[in-house]
């Protein structure tokens, strides 16, 4: 789906403009009229943002409420649960939040390697077939997430096969594909041919060029894509919830026991993987907004 | 963007070499793995929504066969959660496209002269990805709950009546819905507008068309493309969603979507047939829509 592209674009800190290396058009052109947009659309955009920003506050301002167990009116301030997050109920959160981890790593390794591999092929390659390869992977990413999950139940279940840790990341990597392939296929396709030939000048084996040049010129966007698949597959609760049998993962863990309450730890992680994420793009935006500068200033 | 991504793929400005055994290794194994945990198991769900119950068998016990009326059986029984699904994924298919579209304009357009204050307004419109998507939607429930601050103040206000509720009411999964999808809609909206040619807005005013008509006469239909990716990418999740509309998060008895009764069928009654027919159902409506919808846009090549 192109928004989730576009938000591995901005999570592995490159614009789109950048990766298609064009200009954009008419940048530069102001408006000669002032209109009711000048003060009018800048306050809509701050009011915008504050809607979009409430419940990431509500949750992380509950992270540090004082809750015995369900963790709805605030009761004051503490910073217990920051620091003993994984002392509830003998540490289910904890135990939920590991497995989404490792399911999450595994299934970026095999999607983002099958899917890098299947954007190189797109792209360089002439073979037949080509438009129902890229059907097969248009597919999954407009087929709503129910209908995914409970095919491969019920494909786990004619086959019988039990649902575990394994199933769960059987399921995520079949929907990371796609976007992997999306993603990567944008930075293969504004490669500089020309750097490719240059290796080959210099009798480089095809091995060397790809791993000397070709790997290292795509590592932004596969890089981008493994991020992105990273965050699909940990938030993921719908697919995961037909596939998982009894193994929790975090979402699963805040869904089962959104009934009963959810303790203030949960909040706690969730805040905590959003700092971390935050941190780690702005990071990015600003030492490419950094770098952009530097080379400005040399051309 | 993703649609126009594979459209390009015919035409790549490099010559594509020959050698088609490496084509086949690198893709192989990714293919054949779509064809596995994909392709056969909507083959599966097929199979699985005709299946009819095994004879003195146990609850959750089916038996391959070619039970249709099982298909007959699911539209009369939930044919409100059918109408519901698609009703609310396009009430916030639309309600998001209205709180999207001047903020990816003032992005995309207005703040073009600002790159770093562009890429951070980008991470804060993604910033919700970023947060569990089940978190957020309980954090709406706790803030829009019947003793939240803002409901008490609109029933002091008498702006709501007090026996009234906002959980659990349509008007809450809605809400909920259109805010989850709203980074959806937002950034396919902000890379059409942001490749916005403005000398096409002032030709526009040099004709003296007054702002209003250019916006509607060269804005929108520039930014087609944009609105075609985002409405796509909300209504098609938003319809097949059931978290907002399950009772323990914004939703009620009576907000029940189709993707509720596939869940509580597969996964609690047992009742796979009937689980897959709902899901055939919803995947057949959607790619029928969505292909009315992109035809009649006139973006087919998005596809």
């Amino acid at each position: 789906m192109s928004g989730e592209v576009q938000a591995a674009a901005v999570l592995g800190g490159l614009s789109e403009s950048e990766q298609l290396g064009e200009k954009r058009p008419g940048g530069k052109v102001r408006p000669r009229r002032i209109g009711l947009g000048d003060w009018l659309l800048p306050a809509y955009t701050v009011i915008a943002f504050v809607f979009l920003l409430i419940p990431i506050v509500y949750t992380f301002v509950f992270s540090f409420n004082d809750s015995i167990k369900s963790n709805i009116a605030w009761r004051g301030f503490t910073l217990d649960k920051w620091l003993n997050v994984c002392n509830v109920e003998g540490g289910a959160v904890c135990q939920a939040f590991g497995n989404s981890i490792v399911i999450g790593v595994v299934a970026t390794v095999i999607a983002t390697t099958l899917g890098t591999m299947i954007a190189i092929a797109l792209v360089r390659y002439r073979f037949r077939a080509r438009s129902a390869i890229s059907l097969l992977l248009f597919l999954p990413m407009a087929t709503p997430e129910v209908v995914l999950g409970a095919g491969l139940a019920a494909q786990f279940l004619a086959v019988g096969v039990a649902k575990d840790m394994t199933t769960i990341i059987l399921a995520h990597t079949m929907f990371c594909i796609s976007f992997v392939v999306v993603t990567v296929k944008a930075r293969v396709a504004s490669l500089d041919p020309a750097l490719e030939e240059a290796g080959r000048d210099l009798y480089g084996s095809p091995a060397q060029v790809f791993w000397r040049v070709t790997f290292p010129l795509l590592m932004p966007g596969i890089l981008a894509a493994a991020l992105l698949s990273f965050a699909l597959s940990f938030d993921d609760f719908i697919i995961t919830n037909f596939n998982s049998g009894a193994v929790s993962t975090f979402p699963k863990y805040v869904y089962i026991s959104a009934s009963r309450g959810i303790p203030a730890e949960a909040n706690v992680i969730a805040s905590a993987v959003f700092l971390f994420a935050l941190v780690l793009v702005v990071g990015a935006q600003v030492s490419r907004a950094a770098r952009a500068k530097r080379l400005a200033k040399l051309g | 963007m993703a649609f126009a991504a594979f459209a390009t793929a015919e035409a790549q400005p490099q010559a594509p070499r020959k050698k088609s055994r490496i084509a086949l290794f690198l893709l192989l194994p990714g293919i054949l793995y779509l064809v596995l945990f994909f392709l056969t198991p909507l083959v599966s769900l097929v199979l699985t929504s005709l299946q009819a119950p095994r004879e003195f068998g146990d609850i959750g016990q089916y038996d391959y066969a070619f039970n249709w009326q099982n298909y007959v059986d699911v539209v009369e029984a939930y044919w409100p959660h059918i109408l519901r699904s698609f009703g609310y994924a396009l009430a916030a298919t639309v309600l998001a496209l209205a709180f999207s579209y001047p903020l990816a304009y003032f992005i995309g357009v207005k703040a073009r002269r600002w790159p770093l204050l562009q890429s951070l307004m980008l991470v804060l419109v993604i910033a919700p990805f970023f947060i569990s998507f089940l978190l957020r939607t309980l954090a709406w429930k706790q803030i829009l709950s019947d003793e939240s601050f803002i409901i008490t103040s609109l029933k002091a206000l008498s702006l709501m009546a007090p026996d009234a509720h906002f959980t659990g009411t349509p008007f809450a999964v809605i809400f909920g819905l259109t805010y989850n999808f709203i980074p959806f809609m937002t950034l396919p909206l902000y890379t059409t507008l942001e490749r916005l040619d403005l000398r096409y807005l002032e030709a526009g005013s040099d004709l003296y068309a007054n702002p209003f008509t250019v916006f509607r006469t060269v804005t929108v239909p520039l930014s087609m493309p944009g609105i075609v990716a985002g409405t796509l990418l909300t209504f098609i999740p938003a319809a097949g969603d059931y978290v907002n509309a399950s009772r323990d998060f914004l939703g009620g008895p009576d907000t029940q979507m189709m993707g509720n009764v596939i869940e509580a069928n597969f996964l609690v009654l047992l009742n796979y047939p009937a689980a897959a027919a709902l899901s055939i159902i919803l995947m057949a409506a959607i790619l029928v829509l969505v292909g009315v919808y992109v035809k009649r846009s006139g973006t087919e090549d998005l596809l």
